[in-house]
């Protein structure tokens, strides 16, 4: 009895124990640090409404420096349930025809120059990189006097894309405080560990509706990276459900033929 | 009254397929090699994997006409046209996709078919020739493999290509002119693609065609092994038949017809769900076209490759990684006269083989596993542990399989109606 109430003390007491001692050790203002490596897009490939606005979005704010070269306006048009009429009145730069592939008028060698790296085409990009990496890289700009750009990315550290959503975003401030590492030799390393962004200059859109517009627009970089994507999966469900009873009678089948095997 | 069968003339019965045996004998190898073909009838589910390997090898083949219809060999062309296939060619997303997935699904039959013979001792005497057989082939799988991964051009095509080449370098003396020959370059280049390209539509998957016939005939003149690892040809009825032997046709057929339901229903789950499986059967830098300049940031081939890197890796001297892993295939063929033991099956085995067999398939999926990490220094020690046990497995087995106590195997098979 007297062992049992110890280890309930014990017990009770633990949690103290382990609230004290992070406070002891770190200064007052320690924060979670934001995991936004971490963030998912959460985008809906079959969510042709969003796919829309994405493609609105593309059209207005990338397409001025980025290709989706593979992609053509009147695919898009058609997949994304498009009519003429709004095609050439949203999508299709003044110039362009509908068969044209999704070109910038930006030449490789002014988005070099300007830039000091050309926009990579965006076509594949979901693809080689994922859509959770574009939706963060768009998400994670922050004020950095020290760029040319004015601006820095963490999923893209030094990037050369300027912060092209800001007036949308606004521009957030990078909080990060500075770590002590022990090295091998014991000589102690500080490196700067980001925590969280403050936004001191507010834009268009709250929080939630910049979320949304990256949302969005990931979710077009999704599509026009495989077009096919969200057909693949409807087919998909019938095609399973068509092996099922295919499995299903072949079962039946083998079973009758082996009635007779002792 | 309707007409009988019997009151139907004989000739007219017969027509056309008496026409026809006469020029070809269609009825006799139907008879020979199906319906008169006697197989054991205590076939478990391991046995399904020859159908499906015979099976994804067909639809590569097909899928592999389609695609070349619309790709185009050339460094400046094939990452583009493989991306025309995905948009723009009617289904051409799903032959790719078919193509892709059968070539993980390829070596996902294939390694599961090996294990059975493994297993049950299918490459013991008689069938030394046709375990040796099945080996080339699947030599002859990982060069087809190895050059269908180029085709597409992407940034792991071309670096993957540069490292498994660079291998040939390593032979004493003539490697680094060698290494020139399989270019036709000095580096990966155009005619490294095209040549590439040629072997992997037309000379491998020939050759691969004949093995598997070779492989077909052996297994017909020895008959097949069964899960108890006895042979059905000892007992022999008064019909001249194994009485543990089912004819192949209806039985097996309608049989693997459920194996194909079912295989299709992981098949097809990955090719509309989920085609790049995570980055596994189609990798992430695949997806950017290939660049000289660029290394990803991680080389690693394909998983069904990488128990071998992770060997090649954890040998400080390339040279002897190398030769490591050329060892770790060729002690494969030595397989039939490594085992000594008087049963064939695991079932009957020993103690001892049963854990050596299980510690192999561990090291196995263990390298494998390990070939897809970066080479951290904690990885390599495991790799090496797994490389250990991978041939301890081969080299210990005149020992382990001599000195354990086995069961003794059944007279007849074992079968459960
Ligand atoms: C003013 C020109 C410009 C505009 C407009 C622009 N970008 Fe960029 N973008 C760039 C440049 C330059 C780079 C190359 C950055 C680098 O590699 O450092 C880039 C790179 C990228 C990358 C690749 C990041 C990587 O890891 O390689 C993505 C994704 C991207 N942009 C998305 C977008 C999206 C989405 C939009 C529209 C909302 C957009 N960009 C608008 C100039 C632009
Ligand atoms: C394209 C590749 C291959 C095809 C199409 C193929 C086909 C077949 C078929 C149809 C069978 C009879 C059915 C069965 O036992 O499952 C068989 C048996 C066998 N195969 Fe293969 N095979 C291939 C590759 C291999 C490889 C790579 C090996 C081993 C290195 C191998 C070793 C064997 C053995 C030992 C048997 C006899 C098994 C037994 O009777 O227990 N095969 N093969």
């Amino acid at each position: 009895m007297r062992k049992f109430a110890l280890l309930a003390t014990a017990f009770a007491l633990l949690p103290l124990a382990q609230a004290q001692e992070p406070a002891a050790a770190a200064p007052a203002e320690e924060a979670v640090a934001i995991d936004w490596a971490h963030w998912q897009a959460g985008n809906e490939i079959g969510n042709t409404a969003s796919l829309q606005r994405g493609a609105r979005n593309f059209m207005g704010y990338c397409a001025g420096c980025h290709s989706l070269k593979y992609n053509r306006y009147s695919r898009v048009a058609e997949d994304l349930k498009i009519n003429d009429g709004q095609l050439s009145e949203y999508l299709l730069p003044a110039g362009s025809r509908k068969a044209d592939y999704i070109i910038t008028s930006l030449a490789y060698e002014d988005g070099e120059a300007w830039f000091g790296k050309a926009p990579p085409d965006l076509s594949l990009i979901t693809r080689s990189k994922g859509s959770d990496y574009v939706y963060q890289f768009l998400k994670t700009f922050y004020a950095d006097p020290a760029t040319p750009t004015g601006v820095n990315n963490l999923a893209l550290p030094g990037t050369a894309m300027p912060h092209v959503l800001s007036d949308l975003q606004g521009v957030q401030r990078g909080v990060f405080r500075t770590v002590e590492s022990k090295g091998a030799s014991g000589e102690i390393t500080r490196s700067e560990e980001f925590v969280n962004f403050d936004n001191p200059v507010p834009g268009q859109l709250t929080a939630a509706q910049y979320d949304e517009f990256v949302r969005d627009t990931v979710n077009f970089l999704d599509y026009a990276g495989e077009p096919y994507k969200a057909k693949r999966i409807d087919l998909g469900i019938w095609v399973t459900l068509f092996l099922l009873v295919f499995t299903g009678l072949a079962y039946l089948l083998k079973k009758e033929y082996w009635r007779d095997v002792k | 009254m309707a007409a009988t069968p019997d009151s139907v003339p004989a000739a007219k019965k017969g027509g056309f397929r008496v026409w026809l045996n006469k020029r070809l004998p269609v009825d006799e190898f139907v008879e020979s090699q199906l319906t008169g073909y006697y197989a054991p009838k205590n076939f478990n589910i391991w046995y399904f994997f020859g159908a499906l390997s015979l099976m994804v090898f067909v639809l590569q083949i097909v899928s592999g006409i389609f695609l070349t219809m619309h790709y185009k060999p050339s460094e400046a062309e094939a990452f583009n046209s493989v991306e025309y296939i995905m948009r723009e060619v009617e289904w051409g997303w799903l032959i790719r996709y078919m193509h892709s997935t059968g070539a993980s699904f390829f070596f996902i039959v294939i390694y599961l078919h090996m294990f059975r013979a493994m297993m049950y001792g299918s490459y013991r005497g008689p069938r030394e020739l046709l375990w040796i057989f099945g080996m080339v082939i699947y030599l002859a799988l990982m060069a087809e493999a190895f050059m269908g991964y180029v085709l597409p051009w992407g940034n792991m095509s071309y670096w993957g290509a540069q490292v498994i080449v660079n291998l040939f370098g390593t032979i004493p003396v003539i490697g680094p002119g060698l290494v020139e020959w399989i270019r036709g370059d000095y580096g990966i280049a155009d005619s490294t693609l095209n040549r590439f390209f040629a072997l992997h539509v037309i000379a491998v998957p020939f050759a691969i065609a004949l093995l598997i016939a070779l492989h077909l005939v052996a297994l017909r003149q020895t008959g097949s092994n069964n899960p108890d690892g006895i042979e059905i040809k000892a007992k022999i009825g008064a019909d001249g038949k194994p009485i543990d032997g089912i004819p192949f046709h209806p039985y097996y057929t309608v049989k693997d017809l459920v194996g194909v339901g079912v295989f299709l229903l992981f098949f097809c789950g990955v090719i509309f769900f989920v085609p790049t499986f995570g980055g596994l059967f189609l990798e992430k830098p695949n997806f950017e076209p290939a660049n000289a300049l660029s290394t990803p940031a991680h080389i690693a081939p394909v998983w069904y490759f990488t128990a071998y890197y992770a060997m090649l890796r954890a040998v400080p001297d390339q040279q002897m990684g190398a030769l490591l892993m050329l060892c770790s295939l060729v002690v494969f063929f030595f397989l039939p006269w490594l085992d000594r033991s008087p049963v064939k099956s695991i079932r009957y085995k020993g103690i001892l083989s049963k854990i050596f067999l299980t510690l192999f398939v561990i090291s196995f999926i263990g390298l494998s596993y390990l070939g897809l990490m970066p080479a951290e220094p904690i990885y390599v020690v495991f790799t090496r542990i797994f490389t250990v046990l991978y041939f301890a497995f081969f080299l210990l087995m005149p020992w382990y399989t001599s000195v354990e106590k086995c069961k003794p195997a059944p007279e007849r098979v074992t079968y459960h109606a």
